[in-house]
């Protein structure tokens, strides 16, 4: 818990010019480090909060307040699909980021190729995104997201729209890239099993507003591979997610106020 | 699975020209076994002969014709897709200037032509019209395009604070190709009929040498096969104009755009 803080949310709502209240009164503090997973229903708030640090959104009340703007101004995401340019090659879409910083093609091609070779697309530098399959397009956009090398990475709910392979895959890789790039993550997910896998820290929201009901810590020395996908202690941790995500699934306007 | 594709593609081309040469040979046999007179129908090989005999005065219609469809369909590229990028800079630009470009689309070009020869010489009356007529398509079309662009990779833009220029040179444009590229290959087409309808509108006041003028002129001598030779190079230019487009179009957007797509597979 000591570690330095890079983003926190103070007294964060957001209400859409519909009416709809997607967040109220929101407290949170990220950590370095951290692989924080939001974990909610459909329609509580995750992706809103990733939305609002991304800047791609502004809160209706409250402040965010980052503790090092570099942070800020070098956030990696990757979206729920992959987002990729389809007119562009792979190469392309991963040296975006840097294209758009300003970088030459000759300077940035070392970053993106190390960045693909870490995501195991070294070979693929001039294959068109629909020459892709789904998994291979994911592993484009995380390569996109990796290429500035951010410190903070935003990601909602990457690998729902994967089959489980596939995302079981994913989530080996991205703890191992985790662990390479010494960053930290902020996961949306709504996949008990994904949440208490990948993260060291997990925040359980409510439908109601976003509330936050449970936020617990999933000891980060455990090893995670697949043995730890089939211990005692990760059904442990589902069956706390989970009772968490029920609970917080039935939550009433009223339990939200005590 | 290939073999099957193959033989699809050659029942594409086979089966269309098959009924077109069998449309043309009833023609001509309708109108042998009729006898019906050439000043009435005449038939595609009297069509066919009229062509080659007249080939100095028809051949230089068609380049007036072509001249003027091609000068159209380039300024009105140029215009049309100008505009629609200056549209979608600014709310305030597409709200003032949208209304006359809608006006323009809406009034019928046979109307207008005529005041064009008012203020206009011929020859640019003929251009202005053709121009008009294909403008709309290229405008509207690229602007659709502009503002259709895919939410995410505008928040992808977004994130990585791209500048406005940015954005559009990496996102919007790309983006809006294929959109574009249907307006011009509707532009295409309509300034061809904007060009003949101009020359038709034209002809009455002294504009002359087109190939609109050729049938309008051919009318008036009951050259019914000279109407049909001219009306088959108008037909011809048509096709030819199409068909370069599709090619520009399908090279442009074969290696990613699911329309092009379709085609090669």
């Amino acid at each position: 818990m000591s570690a330095q803080r890079l983003v926190s949310l103070r007294n964060i709502s957001k209400i859409y010019p519909n009416g709809v209240t997607a967040l109220e009164n929101i407290n949170l503090d990220v950590r370095a480090g951290e692989t924080l997973t939001l974990l909610g229903p459909s329609g509580c708030g995750k992706s809103t909060i990733l939305r609002l640090l991304e800047g791609l959104a502004q809160p209706s009340g409250g402040e965010i307040f980052w503790h090092d703007e570099q942070i800020k101004n070098n956030l990696g995401a990757v979206f729920q699909e992959a987002t990729l340019m389809p007119w562009a090659t792979v190469f392309d879409n991963v040296y975006l980021p840097l294209r758009l910083k300003g970088h030459s093609r000759i300077n940035a091609k070392a970053a993106v190729e190390e960045s693909l070779e870490n995501v195991g697309l070294s070979h693929f530098t001039k294959a068109l995104p629909r020459e892709l399959s789904g998994g291979m397009k994911m592993r484009c956009a995380i390569a996109r997201a990796l290429v500035t090398k951010p410190s903070l990475i935003l990601m909602d709910e990457p690998f729902a729209a994967l089959d489980e392979v596939t995302r079981f895959r994913l989530n080996d890789d991205l703890l191992r890239l985790k662990e390479k790039l010494k960053a930290t993550i902020i996961f949306v997910t709504h996949s008990v099993f994904e949440s208490v896998f990948i993260s060291t820290r997990i925040v359980v929201m409510s439908k109601m507003q976003g509330a936050i009901v449970e936020d617990f810590q999933v000891d980060s020395t455990l090893q995670r591979d697949e043995n730890f996908r089939l211990s005692p202690r990760f059904n442990e941790l589902s069956r706390q997610a989970s009772t968490a995500l029920n609970h917080a699934m039935h939550l009433s306007p009223r339990e939200l106020m005590l | 699975m290939k073999i099957i594709q193959e033989k699809n593609k050659i029942f594409d081309v086979v089966i269309p020209c098959a009924v077109f040469i069998a449309s043309l040979l009833a023609w001509e046999a309708i109108v042998n076994i009729k006898n019906i007179p050439v000043y009435i129908l005449p038939a595609p090989s009297a069509i066919l002969t009229k062509l080659v005999e007249d080939r100095a005065l028809l051949f230089s219609s068609l380049l007036v014709t072509l001249s003027v469809t091609l000068k159209a369909l380039a300024l009105a590229t140029i215009s049309g897709a100008g505009l629609a990028l200056l549209l979608a800079q600014s709310k305030t630009i597409e709200r003032a200037l949208l209304p006359f470009a809608i006006i323009l689309q809406v009034t019928p070009i046979i109307a207008i032509a005529p005041l064009l020869l008012v203020y206009l010489e011929p020859a640019k009356a003929v251009l202005v019209c053709a121009f008009l007529v294909a403008f709309f398509p290229i405008l509207s079309n690229t602007a659709l395009g502009l503002a259709s662009v895919d939410r995410s990779l505008r928040d992808l833009f977004e994130l990585y604070h791209a500048s406005p220029w940015q954005k559009l040179i990496y996102l919007r444009l790309p983006a809006a190709l294929p959109q574009f590229l249907t307006g011009l290959r509707i532009g295409g087409g309509l300034s061809l009929i904007g060009a003949i309808v101009a020359e038709l509108a034209a002809g009455a006041a002294g504009q002359g040498t087109g190939l609109a003028f050729r049938i309008v002129e051919a009318g008036f001598r009951l050259d019914i096969a000279r109407m049909f030779a001219a009306l088959t190079l108008i037909s011809a230019t048509g096709l030819i104009i199409h068909g370069l487009l599709a090619v520009l179009t399908h090279y442009l957007l074969r290696n990613w755009h699911e329309s092009a797509r379709e085609q090669t597979e």
